[in-house]
């Protein structure tokens, strides 16, 4: 029974790292209607920003929130600049894109900061719970909370979130009401980036600083927000923590898994809930009319 | 007064397009000659650069004829290269029977995972792609599979040697057999497409929804082309494990999923032959990047991307046949 607790507490501190990055994806997909493929890239090129920032003198939370605004805004210009242009392309060439986006970052991460494995502070202190779970975990939790509840704040009390609900349901009437769709569209990807960057930030002083950090958390991030449900940031949240506990467990109970094949155990879960149930477990049923 | 007012359909839509005899000709020609004039080296990166080319055009049949994505080739083309592997290294297999049952497993391991494409459209599918070329090299890296595999060391295959009454080396051998291959397998795509079963494929990708109401099965039809598409990825594999010699996990990274989605965007996505030249763009701008600056050649891939998908979304094929008309209406 020991042995359980303490995997689905294990569970739920990967299952924060899993929900931190979901909330981005979720937020990208509200605004552009898209799999970000490359999120994770940007998030791990914002945590190198910080890195560097750090590095140089700044104290940790001045750091922090710097790096926030400037991924804001460094998402802003990547859809101002490189996707702007492309509105009506197909799916085709947006997924280029992001896969080109994938390469960039992944790439100029490493030639400026090289490929040598770093360390990443935290803010919270060192210790942990009643030895179960790390104080950092933990933190990283109430950040998650705090950022879904900002979210749904947003979304819900302020007429710009409402405008940009309107944007991304339906781009033609929201013009006419006078809502700017295209700076929606670019204003989801700054939000984006930030939470991404967010999400980096938190995720690195646990799984440390690399160009690849992200690659396989990101497939975990979309299993979460695929299983949570991609229209619902609530979803997605609880998704990555019902992820993060269902990892732990497979890896503990079922033995052909062990540790080495939790990556296989994301490919399941994503193509099982897209199978069974595609709209998530907490998503909306969207229907195409022809 | 009846008069026939229907307006006759295109005819390469009912006959099929004609294989245009002489620039194919033109090209088996130089392809069969070029071994004599290169070196060693380079003949092996010629037959990497058709091996390329068989996986990308898998990636076209897909994509550009069927618009289903996929972001997770390198699964197929690792399935692929252990299957002839194995064989090799385990059952003592004949390396030229493993290309063929390379391809065969594929086609299977592509329909089955193409069943679930009957229910993920667009993105979803590329998603679920995604996950399977992220998790590919750590299955084949899992200690249960490791008596199979090799593990984290890999397998070494051994190729026979060059028979004695041919005249050639170890690598123009190999460089012919691949150029055959990969003329077969490019005249069966080209009958593929322009038959009955291509236009249905096509259809699907234009308007899904249209061609169910014609009658079209798109489920069958979206599974059966993501197998066809694995079976060349398969055979494309088998082929490089046997010409390198060798297969570990890492050389089936997303990484690879990333080089040959690169290659089939660059070649142009609509074009069977534009694979050959996204092959020769996979394999040689590398090198050329690494010549400019160690360490960026991804992102200058990216650059490159981005660049094509806003100046050239055809691809190089397009240009190509955008040029030919240009150069027609001029003379």
């Amino acid at each position: 029974m020991d042995l359980f607790l303490q995997q689905i507490l294990t569970g739920l501190a990967n299952g924060a790292i899993y929900a931190c990055l979901a909330l981005a994806v979720v937020m990208i997909y509200q605004a552009i209607d898209h799999f970000n493929f490359a999120q994770g890239e940007m998030a791990m090129f914002s945590t190198y920003i910080c890195w560097a920032m750090i590095a140089g003198g700044l104290p940790y939370w001045v750091a922090f929130f710097a790096t926030i605004i400037i991924s804001f805004v460094g998402g802003l210009a990547i859809e101002r600049i490189i996707f702007k242009p492309l509105h009506s392309a197909p799916v085709l060439s947006h997924v280029v894109v992001f896969i080109g986006l994938v390469a960039i970052f992944n790439s100029t991460a490493g030639a400026i900061w090289d490929h040598t494995i770093k360390t990443f502070p935290s803010p919270f202190p060192d210790g942990s719970f009643a030895g179960l779970i790390g104080l950092h975990e933990i933190g990283m939790f109430f950040v998650t909370l705090i950022m879904l509840l900002g979210i749904f704040g947003f979304f819900r009390f302020t007429r710009i979130g409402m405008a940009m609900q309107a944007a991304a349901a339906n781009p033609d009437s929201a013009g006419l009401v006078g809502i700017r769709v295209g700076w929606m569209l670019a204003l989801g990807w700054g939000l984006a980036a930030a939470i991404g960057a967010v999400a980096g930030m938190m995720i690195a002083p646990i799984v440390f600083l690399d160009p690849n950090m992200m690659l396989g958390i990101l497939l975990y991030g979309f299993a979460s927000a695929i299983v949570g449900g991609i229209s619902s940031p609530g979803g997605a949240v609880a998704g990555g923590f019902l992820v993060g506990i269902i990892e732990n467990l497979a890896g503990t109970y079922i033995p052909a898994i062990g540790s080495e094949l939790k990556l296989t155990v994301a490919l399941i879960l994503i193509v099982t809930v897209l199978l069974f149930k595609p709209n998530g477990l907490f998503g909306k049923t969207i229907v195409t009319r022809v | 007064m009846a008069t026939d007012v229907e307006t006759r359909a295109d005819p390469r839509l009912t006959v099929g397009a004609k294989i245009p005899i002489k620039l194919v000709g033109l090209f088996i020609i130089i392809g069969a000659i070029l071994p004599f004039l290169l070196g060693g080296y380079a003949n092996f990166q010629g037959t990497l650069i058709m091996i390329y080319a068989i996986a990308i055009l898998g990636l076209n049949l897909l994509t550009g004829f069927n618009g289903q994505f996929s972001l997770g080739h390198s699964a197929f083309y690792a399935v692929g290269a252990y299957t002839a592997a194995i064989l090799v290294y385990h059952l003592d297999w004949p390396v030229y029977v493993t290309i063929p049952v390379g391809g065969v497993v594929c086609f299977i391991a592509g329909f089955l995972f193409g069943l679930p494409a009957l229910r993920l459209e667009g993105l979803y599918l590329a998603l679920a792609t995604f996950a399977l070329g992220v998790a590919v090299p750590q299955i084949l890296k899992s200690s249960h599979l490791e008596g199979l595999t090799g593990g984290v060391q890999g397998l070494d295959v051994f190729r026979p040697p060059v028979p004695e009454f041919l005249p050639l080396t170890m690598d123009q051998l190999w460089y012919y057999i691949a150029f055959g291959v990969m003329l077969i397998m490019f005249w069966i795509a080209w009958n593929l497409i322009n038959s009955r079963t291509g236009r249905a494929m096509m259809a699907i990708r234009d308007n899904p929804i249209a061609a169910k109401s014609m009658g079209v099965n798109a489920s069958l039809y979206k599974s059966l082309t993501f197998g066809v598409s694995a079976f060349y990825t398969g055979i494309a594999g088998a082929m490089a494990a046997i010409v390198i010699e060798f297969v570990a996990p890492d050389s089936f990274t997303f990484q690879l999923s990333i080089l040959l989605f690169i290659g089939m965007v660059v070649g142009g996505t609509n074009s069977i032959w534009g694979a050959i030249f996204g092959g020769f763009f996979i394999l040689t701008v590398p090198n050329f990047a690494e010549e400019i600056s160690t360490g960026l050649s991804y992102a200058i891939f990216g650059v490159i991307l981005i660049l094509v998908i806003y100046v050239l979304p055809s691809g190089v094929a397009g240009l190509v046949n955008l040029l030919r008309v240009r150069i027609r209406k001029l003379l």
